[in-house]
């Protein structure tokens, strides 16, 4: 067996830390989550040498170890607790060589956890075009610890990082601060009441108690009011910090010298422009534009592939494999609610694409501050413009990211809000319902009126988001401190490889997160289409053929006769019957009812379903769009006209028809009010907007 | 009227001096906004909010009503 050795990635946001992690593991990565939390954990394989391996976890960016957030209590948890099965043996702390003197505070911290811990300053390449200089053995003896000098962006480092591992055992583990020097009376006491851990995890376990979880599990609380005094660690905490930063500034100044005049530059002329008035708008909303334009157009031409590949997949299926049960299953079920999911692929790929291109190139941070003093007035933060954005791609990594956002009644109303901006999975919905209800024609000869209305839908998703705010911002009575910061970090041209890295992940994750449930679905649908109670689905072809005996249709017609008998007679027939009064009046019949109540696992289950019920019994596997386009009432008129696909459109645009986002909201927010709140008032619009919509323009 | 970095104007720089714990979360002064650190106001976006700084040589945003409870010495 080999040995592994547990390495720890730390580091403050926007570091590198995430692409000195792609170094080490290239792609050899598991990501999951912490147990019974959202918070993502990225762990990877790393080899050291021949025999000797390192477990690699890459904590979340943190500024402190002061927790303040979730994400950030994740890097205290698994540091705090040596019995913690991600404890490590080693801590690689990872710095921007530009913002030592910052990102210094974090190594200090950690350091003082008597860990052996390495030092890696990233992005040492940028050294001699910002004027800066170190010197390495001079910092090491004042830090004392081992220091790595590294570039993720050359590759460089990387190896030497490797080595420094191995050696971990080298280490010391003296400590930069003694916590006891602020307040001795206190230390002593906190030391006495836990003499197990030094006094620095105490007090660290201690504040971050009384910080996060509002029942207190360690019995250091309990026993002493001094150690309840809130006012009184904050005060301590505030001395610690400026204590740590006499330490790092001392150390500093023994080690580094900046050449003032060349350590900006880039910086001030890009921002100059993308935080201008005037232009910083202009340009976040041509960078919106594109990138709509990016998800509709450009992704069609792989759409249309993916959709006519799984009809002749079905096709295949039905030819090669032995006709059946089984074959029916698969080319009926299966692959129709597979296509359902693939489908998106293109698309929400690239909306990551320009996510993480956006985030890692240091631009999202302006348009937060473009953006904080007009969200403000709806009741939002400049922050809540990640998770508006990124719901567009999908609500659920949306409601995650609005955990930056520190004022808790402006984080609320964002996750509230997030749902309505036009996720992903309402796009398979719109696209099909589009194509067959709105005319192919061009408004003066340039724009379509096909995607015109998709713009109006996602126009519609945002300015319902943005009303919903506005009136949550006056009806909330929460109090919450107004606190706003955000680092501003430098500019730097992404990596292709995180850019690629993260795609692939978080497509990855959509597919197999979105695929279960549609799969599931697909066969439950699939069975209970086929099937029936009672003799009237059994005996359909005897039934049809009598009555229709004296009519002299063709054997297809006979055939669609049958199947469409048969299936009005199955359990999902009957159950679809039972809905159908309540779906009637929005202008849908019973299939799309089914649909519907099937979408509310997930949107995009929607074509999936009628893909499903449509392509049972029926002989020849056409395109999901052509079998809809020909589907008639029983009065012969046609089920999707203008009338009931509006109506469909609007109700997908406001319906809370997704569990994980209701799931990740309940998380969250930590309570199960705020997730019924939105089911019932979402949806509770849908049918009201669906049902005016429909009895107007029928 | 005391001067507090909401009353910078661009490219204004200042010395931090005092202010009450209360107001100022933890996390600003791990982002290097102590007593005694320089700070520089580099660009605002409209109406003065919120305030994009440089402090102790990292570049952060605040909104202006924080800023107001941070008093400084004019440079």
């Amino acid at each position: 067996m080999s040995t592994r050795i547990k390495v720890a990635l730390i580091g403050n946001p926007n570091t590198g830390k995430t692409s000195l992690f792609n170094n080490l593991t290239g792609l050899n990565q598991q990501v999951g989550n912490y147990p019974g939390i959202t918070v993502e954990k990225k762990k990877g394989i790393s080899k050291l040498s021949e025999g000797i391996k390192a477990e690699v976890l890459d904590l979340p960016g943190t500024y402190s170890l002061n927790a303040s957030s979730l994400d950030e209590n994740v890097v205290v948890d698994v540091l705090l607790d040596t019995q913690n099965k991600f404890y490590p043996d080693v801590a690689v702390v990872v710095c921007d060589v530009e913002n030592l003197k910052r990102n210094l505070l974090l190594f200090t911290q950690i350091k003082d956890l008597e860990l052996p811990t390495i030092l890696v300053v990233n992005m040492a390449d940028r050294m001699i075009k910002k004027g800066i200089e170190l010197n390495i053995p001079a910092l090491e003896k004042e830090l004392d610890t081992k220091i790595i000098l590294a570039s993720t962006r050359a590759n460089t480092g990387i190896e030497e990082l490797k080595a420094a591992i191995l050696e971990y055992k080298e280490l010391t583990k003296s400590t930069t601060l003694d916590i006891s020097s602020i307040n001795k009376e206190y230390f002593d006491e906190l030391q006495q009441i836990t003499p197990k851990q030094s006094v620095y995890r105490s007090w660290l376990q201690l504040t971050k108690d009384s910080e996060i979880q509002k029942e207190n599990e360690s019995e250091i609380v309990h026993t002493e009011s001094k150690f309840t005094d809130k006012t009184l660690q904050k005060k301590i905490q505030h001395k610690e910090t400026i204590k740590r930063y006499q330490f790092i500034n001392n150390a500093l100044k023994k080690g580094v010298e900046i050449d003032p005049q060349k350590a900006t530059g880039l910086r001030t002329k890009l921002d100059n422009i993308l935080t201008h008035k005037i232009w910083g708008y202009v340009i976040f909303f041509a960078i919106l534009l594109l990138i709509f334009q990016a998800i509709y157009d450009w992704s069609s031409y792989p759409m249309d592939l993916i959709d006519a590949s799984f009809a002749s997949l079905s096709e295949i299926v039905k030819d090669v494999l032995p006709p059946g049960v089984f074959t029916n299953l698969i080319a009926e079920g299966i692959i129709p609610g597979i296509g359902g999911v693939v489908i998106f692929i293109p698309q929400i790929a690239f909306l990551f694409l320009f996510i993480s291109i956006l985030e890692e190139s240091g631009y999202m941070s302006r348009v937060v501050f473009l953006m904080d003093r007009v969200m403000r007035r709806f009741g939002l933060s400049g922050k809540s413009v990640v998770p508006l954005v990124s719901g567009t791609a999908c609500a659920i990594p949306a409601v995650m990211a609005a955990r930056n956002i520190e004022n808790w009644k402006e984080r609320l109303i964002t996750i509230l809000i997030v749902p309505f901006t036009t996720c992903s999975a309402r796009l398979p919905v719109y696209l099909i319902i589009i194509a067959l209800v709105i005319p192919e024609e061009r408004v003066v000869g340039i724009i379509g009126y096909q995607s015109l209305t998709l713009m109006f839908l996602y126009l519609l998703g945002f300015g319902t988001a943005i009303g919903a705010s506005w009136m949550l911002n006056k009806m909330l009575k929460i109090k919450s401190r107004n606190i706003f910061i955000i680092e501003m970090p430098n500019y730097k041209m992404p990596l292709p490889k995180n850019v690629l890295i993260t795609v692939l992940e978080k497509t990855k994750a959509f597919v197999f997160g979105a695929g279960k449930i549609i799969l599931a679905i697909s066969i439950i649908l699939w069975v209970l289409a086929s099937y029936g109670p009672g003799s009237k689905f059994e005996n359909a072809e005897t039934y049809i053929t009598q009555t229709y005996e004296d009519k002299n249709l063709s054997e297809d017609e006979l055939n669609e006769k049958i199947a469409s008998y048969q299936l009005e007679h199955s359990y999902i027939g009957y159950m679809g019957k039972g809905i159908e009064p309540l779906v009637a009046p929005l202008g849908y019949d019973w299939k799309i009812g089914i649909a519907i109540v099937s979408s509310f696992a997930a949107r995009e289950v929607f074509v999936g379903t009628l893909a499903t019920i449509y392509s049972v019994g029926s002989e020849d596997e056409e395109k999901i769009k052509d079998r809809m386009a020909t589907e008639v009432h029983a009065s012969g008129k046609p089920v999707f006209t203008l009338a009931s696909g509006m109506s469909l459109l609007l109700f997908y645009a406001f319906a809370m028809q997704c569990m994980s986002t209701l799931a990740i909201v309940k998380r969250e927010t930590n309570s199960w009010k705020w997730p019924s709140l939105q089911l019932i008032v979402m949806s509770g619009l849908a049918y009201i907007v669906a049902l005016v919509v429909y009895q107007l323009m029928k | 009227m005391k001067n507090t970095i909401a009353t910078l104007d661009i490219g204004q720089k200042g010395i931090i001096k005092e202010f009450s714990i209360d107001e100022i979360p933890l996390k600003l002064l791990e982002m290097g906004c102590l007593p005694g650190n320089e700070v520089e106001l580099l660009h605002t976006a409209p109406y003065k909010c919120p305030m994009y700084l440089s402090i102790n040589g990292s570049h952060l945003a605040m909104r202006k009503e924080m800023a107001e409870y941070i008093e400084i010495e004019l440079l």
